[in-house]
């Protein structure tokens, strides 16, 4: 019987996978990019499995607004990689110190 | 083992192999492939757990619109990947050892977890019977009710996200010749046009 131990520790190899990816491609920002959906959707897998084993709907609504931030966030990050590559010609992550914080 | 539970493990090998291969394909056009099959692999996942709504809210925002988001930017800008990949065995050793000693804390994590004995006392909105009210319908009598204002925000934060990116992208060319709306409006016809009588054999100056 698959119980809520077994998706939680889904969602855990989710979101080391995310954060493996995160180091691994420290140059290309794009899969960074993704590496950070995929660790939101570990989150998200979390909030709807407690949602189911506890019986309670908040978990959903909350995954609704993870979502909604997830979006946003991709649509601004690719946003901020094409006006980047454009000045600079490059997405490496390592050549973006323009405002030499 | 019911048809439930091959389902679950089905899904679940297939969205970790799909995250893994994500971050580990060569081309980055493979990689969103691999992230489009992770994200409807977690939406079988969700319509096993009774959350169909958010199923296929995953599938249409995520499959259908940030996923071709990616794929369009990885497509349209003239990246140098195999560049970008030489460093790839430089990181591979520090990044799995973050990884295994974060699943090892997560795991000791697990271990000593226990669920709360008042957790189900302190539910905020408990399902209602799937014979009384559907999925879809008992979450948007929670959303427009109880979180309506939270729902309001978010609405906010796409607006924002979407201006943002139109700010962030739009650029004017100089050599670009353009239509000023304002001025064609503003033009005055009797001023736009003169007649002249030419004398023959005289020209105008």
């Amino acid at each position: 019987m698959v119980g809520l131990e077994h998706y939680l520790t889904v969602a855990a190899a989710l979101f080391v996978i995310g954060i493996f990816g995160i180091f691994l491609n420290r140059k290309n920002i794009i899969i960074i990019l993704m590496s950070i959906e995929l660790m939101l959707l570990s989150v998200n897998i979390n909030l709807i499995a407690f949602s189911h084993f506890l019986n309670d709907l908040v978990g959903q609504v909350f995954t609704m607004f993870v979502l909604t931030v997830a979006a946003a966030e991709a649509a601004i990050g690719l946003a901020i990689l094409v006006c980047f590559f454009r000045n600079r010609g490059t997405i490496d992550v390592e050549d973006v110190n323009v405002m030499k914080g | 083992m019911g048809v439930a539970d091959i389902t679950f493990y089905a899904f679940a090998a297939t969205l970790l192999t799909a995250g893994f291969l994500v971050t580990v394909s060569r081309n980055p056009v493979h990689s969103v492939l691999w992230l489009i099959l992770t994200f409807l692999s977690a939406a079988g996942m969700f319509v096993l757990l009774g959350a169909e709504f958010i199923a296929m809210l995953l599938i249409i925002v995520y499959v259908g619109a940030v996923a071709v988001l990616f794929l369009f930017v990885v497509m349209m800008l003239d990246i140098d990947f195999a560049a970008l990949r030489g460093e790839m065995a430089r990181y591979f050793p520090i990044a799995s050892i973050i990884g295994i000693v974060l699943l090892m804390q997560m795991a000791l994590l697990f271990g000593s977890w226990q669920e709360a004995e008042v957790a189900r006392d302190l539910r905020q909105a408990p399902t209602p019977d799937l014979n009384e009210v559907h999925n879809t319908k008992a979450l948007g009598m929670i959303i427009y009710d109880q979180y309506f204002l939270l729902f309001q925000v978010a609405g906010l934060i796409l607006l924002v996200a979407m201006i943002g990116a139109i700010v962030l992208t739009l650029r004017h060319r100089k050599d670009v010749k353009r239509q000023n709306v304002v001025a064609q409006m503003h033009r005055d016809p009797a001023k736009a046009m003169e007649l002249k009588d030419v004398k023959p054999g005289q020209g105008l100056g």
